[in-house]
Order: C-alpha cells, then structure tokens, then sequence
C-alpha cells in the first residue's frame, strides 16, 4: 500500500464526508427540532444543483452564482416550509413519509418541465480547474481541495451559529425539548422556517459544490437522501455533531471501503472474484457500521435529547 | 360493495378479451402481486406498528430465489415457491430478530440497512447476473399439463393466491394472536405488564410478513420472468409503504386498495395516448394525487371509505 494512494483516499474521503456533513445538517436540525421526516430534503439538494448551474451559465462566474442559488434555495425552502410542511408537523411520521414522498415526485416532474431530461454541465471555477502539487510530490484536484476548504469553513461557521448566537441557542433549545423551549415563549414557528431556509441554503452549497464532479440530474438526490439519513442515525438524531462525526465516519469508510476493498481482495483472491465482490462489499459497509452503532449504542453517537 | 369487486375481480379477464385488451389481463395481475406484497407489508406497518423500510428485501429475495432455482434447471413451482417462502421468513426471522431490539426512527433505519446490505449482495452475485438481474425462460412448471404463461391461467391463479393470502390475514388479525400484536402496538408497557413476550410476538409476526411477502416475490419474478436487483432497491420498500399509507393504515384493505391505486394512477398518467408528451411527466399528477390524499384523507383511502359508511 503507497502512503501517496493513502493520503489521496483520506483526503477524498474527507470532501465527501463533509459535503455529506452540509446535507445532513439541514436534515438532523428539521429531523430533531420539528420531529419532522423529510424525505424532500435531497430534493432541495437537486434544485439547489440545477440553480446554480443555471445563474452559473448566465453570469458566467461560479463565484457569482454560489451566493445566487443559495439564496434562491433557501427562499424554495421556505415557501415549501410555509406553504406545505408547517401543515404536517402534527401530523405522525408516516403521513410525512407520504407528503414529502408527493414532493420528491412533484419537484423531479418540475425539474424535467424546466430543464429538460438531459443532465446539466456545470465547470469547476476558472483558476481551479487543474490539478496542484502536493507536499510529497502527490498531485491532486485543486477543485477538491477548494470543496475541502469551504466544507470545513462552513462546518466551522456553523458550530460557532449553533454554539455561540442566540438563534443557535434556540436550535438548541428546539432539539433538546419542544414543549419546554415552547413554554419558555420561543417563536417556534419562525425558527422552524429559519432553520428550514438555512437548511436549504446548506444543500444548495453542497449541491452546487459537487455538482462539477458529478451530474446534475434528475434523481441524484434520492441516493444521496438514505446516506445523510445513515449519517444522522449514526450521529444521533438533532445532534449537530453528531451529523458531523457521522458524515466524516461514513465519508471515510465508504470512501475507503472502495479503494482499498478491492486492492486488498486481488491479494487474496483471483482478481475475477475480487472485481465481483469489491464494490459490493464496500457498499455494505456502511450499513453494517450504522446496524453496529445502533446495536452499542442505540440512539447514535450523540443523543441530542438528554 | 365487496361483492361487486369480487365479481369484477373474477370476470376481469374474460371482459378484456371480449374488448381485445389482453394487455390489461397482464395488468391486472401485477395489481394483484403487489396487493399482496403490500398487503404483508401491512401486517407489520398497520397492525403490529412495525415500520419496515425494509420490506423490499423478503420481496427480492422471494423472487430471486425463484430465478435463481430456474438458472440451476429447478422450474417447478412446488419446489421453488416454498423455497422463495422459507428463505424469505429465514431473512425476516435474522433481520427482525436484531432489528426489533431497536425502536422507532431507529427500527425503520436498521431495516433499511439490512434491505441495503442484501441489495448489494444480490448485485455482487456476477454469477446470478449481478447488476443486470436475472432472465428466466418462462413462468415457473405446474407439473400437470397446465401452463403458467396462459395469461388466463396466471390471473385466476394468482387470484386465488391473493383470496387465500387474505382470508389467512383476516383470521389472523381476528385471532387471539391478532389482537396481542394490536395492543402492543398501541401500548408496549401495558402489553408487557399483562404478561405477553413482546419480542416473540412481534417477531413471529415479522416472519409470517416476511413469508407472505416472498410469496409474492416468486409471483413477481413469474410475472415478468425476471429477477433484477432494482426489486430489493430501498425505492421498492419505499413504493410497498406509499401503497400502504395512500390504501390505509392499518386497515384491512389498506394494503390492496394502495397497490391498486397507484399501479392504476402510474398506469393511466404514463400509458394513456390523449396526454401525448405529457405522459412523460406522469409523476407530477401522481405526486399531486398523493398530496392531495395526504391533506384530505389522513387515514388513507380505505380509511375515508370506512369513515362514510360508519
């Protein structure tokens, strides 16, 4: 094993668990705060792509076009909040399944009405679109770096939101316990659309950050749905950091799993059998690391309510 | 009401073919599979208050084991349908057995983990034709000179599984074992206090799910004479408990109402000629559907119905 593919496959591992960590924490927040399943969630990662390729083709800078298509995120987010999900708060889980499951159907047929079936190209930024040297002579995407930066930027920015400000101290509060924070006389319903905004917002700039590596279309939120799902379930339900810790564990393994699995499989088996069984296998993984924290530790890593 | 849909159930066919739409024999068919995978499904969901987002798995694997004994040269339905039942109660029999240790958001995340896990082990047997699924030759042998690839013969026989599927369901939601499932559901301390083994109760009925669930599998992979991977995708489990929510949870024809409305809802919105290249865009008046469902029927279509008459 050569530390340069290592060092490659830990720092691919770490763009993608924190790209995870920007989809996860919308959904732990609305999870935790207002009980509330949204399976709409990946929906808001798929408009969030689709904006900002959009504003990035007709303002022709990607830099431009970020702040545009998080904002025009987080305003879907809110009037999908305002207009549908405030309605379904009460309601019980399943009804939620249901109600959200209507909405992926509805904005993947409204995506298609408006951009077509064919999937979007969207560049990496110009000046990051060539590879850079690393220390120890190893050359990697500068653009992956850059998601690397902002990702953690954003992680950083958002503890300070959740653990220093007076609206981080109401999510708090929110997650911790509704009737109390309720009670306390805490504007529940416009933190619920605040938070759901900043959801948005937060997967429109992971939409928007990989939407260069991978393609924009119809449907690549649904898969990326259940992983933020695993990593909030890993982390503890509400749980900021929890989704934190989950989304770089899952980044790690799943991204590991595939990159070393099949290497190590040729060793010990004929390449045929390990070309069958590698991919799969590292796909299994990362179910078999949330069925093992569930079994030790059945309310995730970090339990949010006490 | 019941009658009548028994009626049409039964003169289906022979009304199709008089009208020369053979296809929608084929149709119907398929509406009554899946009725019945969701109607398993329900047992669960509904009755024990057991979400599975899983129930794709005892569905795939029943089908599976179905095209996997017909690669190896075994057709005959008396040997490969029990099969597919047993190894989908021996699925559901390890999954529930360490899944039921978990409750609420937990429980429907730990299933779907393990329908994922056996999703990616069905795609990795390259030998069984791993991503691309498995193609039969035909419809599985009856042994006695009749054929399953008669469409006539399929539905009245899968009818007939469906009728006896549930009317077993029916008896034994109105068992004494019925009623324990129920009150765990609305009240696990109170049931435990009485003196019922929770776990073993709700385990058992997981199994019976589970089983009833392959069963539709082998009927699925007949069907279509295929077995893909995409039958134990979590988007399959997903599509189970949409039917089940939108039918009725809970209630007694939640499970087949829901599969019949929404197979029929996809059918007309993507199939129907006048909607032209509109009927590309099938899922918005779908979602809009279930939507609507959602605000104004909250106990499902089959509940609003019992709500009228009652």
């Amino acid at each position: 094993m050569s530390g340069i593919l290592l060092l490659e496959q830990s720092l691919n591992s770490l763009q993608f668990g924190l790209m995870l960590f920007l989809l996860a924490a919308g959904l732990t927040l609305v999870f935790g705060i207002m009980d509330m399943i949204n399976l709409a969630h990946g929906s808001l990662y798929m408009i969030g792509a689709y904006l900002m390729a959009t504003f990035a083709e007709a303002t022709g800078s990607f830099w431009v076009a970020l702040p545009l298509a998080l904002v025009a995120t987080a305003v879907v987010g809110a009037v999908l909040e305002i207009s549908l999900l405030r309605t379904l708060y009460e309601r019980d889980h399943l009804t939620q399944v249901l109600a959200t499951f209507a909405v992926i159907l509805i904005a993947n047929e409204v995506v298609r009405l408006i951009w077509g079936n064919q999937s979007l190209m969207l560049n990496a930024p110009a000046g990051l679109q060539g590879p850079v040297a690393l220390p120890g002579g190893m050359q990697y995407a500068s653009y992956r770096l850059a998601i690397i930066a902002v990702g953690a930027s954003v992680a950083l920015l958002l503890y300070l939101l959740v653990t220093k400000t007076k609206v981080g101290m109401l999510v708090r509060a929110g997650a911790s316990n509704r009737e109390m924070a309720i009670a306390m006389g805490v504007n529940i319903r416009r933190l619920f659309t605040v938070v759901f905004a900043l959801g948005a917002a937060l997967c429109a700039l992971a939409g928007a950050m990989l939407g260069p590596i991978l393609a924009v279309q119809v449907g690549m939120g649904e898969n990326i749905l259940i992983l933020a799902f695993v990593v909030i379930v890993i982390g503890g339900i509400g749980s900021i950091r929890g989704a934190f810790v989950g989304a770089l564990l899952v980044g790690f393994v799943d991204t590991m799993g595939r990159a070393l699995i099949p290497i190590s499989f040729a060793k010990m088996f004929s390449p045929q059998v390990a070309s069958n069984l590698g991919p799969s296998l590292s796909s299994i993984l990362i179910y078999v690391l949330m069925a093992a924290v569930l079994f030790f530790r059945p309310k995730g890593l970090f339990p949010a309510r006490g | 009401m019941r009658l009548a849909l028994l009626l049409l159930a039964l003169i289906f066919p022979w009304a199709m073919h008089a009208l020369g739409q053979d296809f929608y024999i084929s149709f119907a068919a398929r509406i009554l599979i899946y009725a019945m995978a969701a109607a398993s499904l329900n047992l669960v969901l509904g009755y024990g208050g057991m979400v599975s987002f899983g129930h794709a798995a005892f569905f795939g694997a029943g089908a599976y084991m179905v095209g996997i004994l017909a690669a190896e040269g075994i057709t005959s339905l008396w040997i490969s349908w029990p099969i597919a039942i047993a190894v989908a109660a021996l699925a559901a029999l390890v999954v529930g057995a360490i899944s039921l240790r978990t409750r609420g958001v937990y429980f429907i995340m730990i299933t779907l983990a393990f329908a994922q896990m056996m999703y990616y082990v069905f795609v990795s047997l390259k030998a069984y034709g791993g991503d691309d699924g498995l193609s039969m030759p035909g419809r599985s042998t009856t042994g006695f000179g009749v054929s399953l690839s008669n469409d006539f013969v399929w539905y009245y026989l899968v009818l007939g599984l469906l009728a006896a599927v549930l009317y077993l369901l029916h008896r034994l939601i109105h068992s004494r074992f019925g009623r324990v499932i129920e009150a765990i559901r609305e009240n696990e301390i109170r049931a435990t206090a009485i003196g019922y083994p929770i776990y073993r109760y709700q385990l058992v009925c997981f199994v019976i799910s589970g089983a009833i669930a392959g069963l539709a599998g082998a009927l699925i992979a007949n069907q279509t004479s295929y077995a893909g991977p995409s039958l134990l995708h979590w988007v399959q489990s997903g599509t189970l408990m949409i039917m089940v929510i939108l039918g009725g949870v809970g209630r007694f024809w939640g499970g087949p109402v829901g599969a019949a409305v929404l197979l029929i809802l996809e059918e007309v919105f993507s199939g129907t000629p006048i909607l032209g290249a509109y009927s590309l865009h099938w899922q918005l008046p779908v979602g809009l559907i279930l939507l609507a469902v959602v605000l104004w029927a909250p106990r499902g279509i089959a509940g609003a119905f019992a709500q009228k008459h009652s």
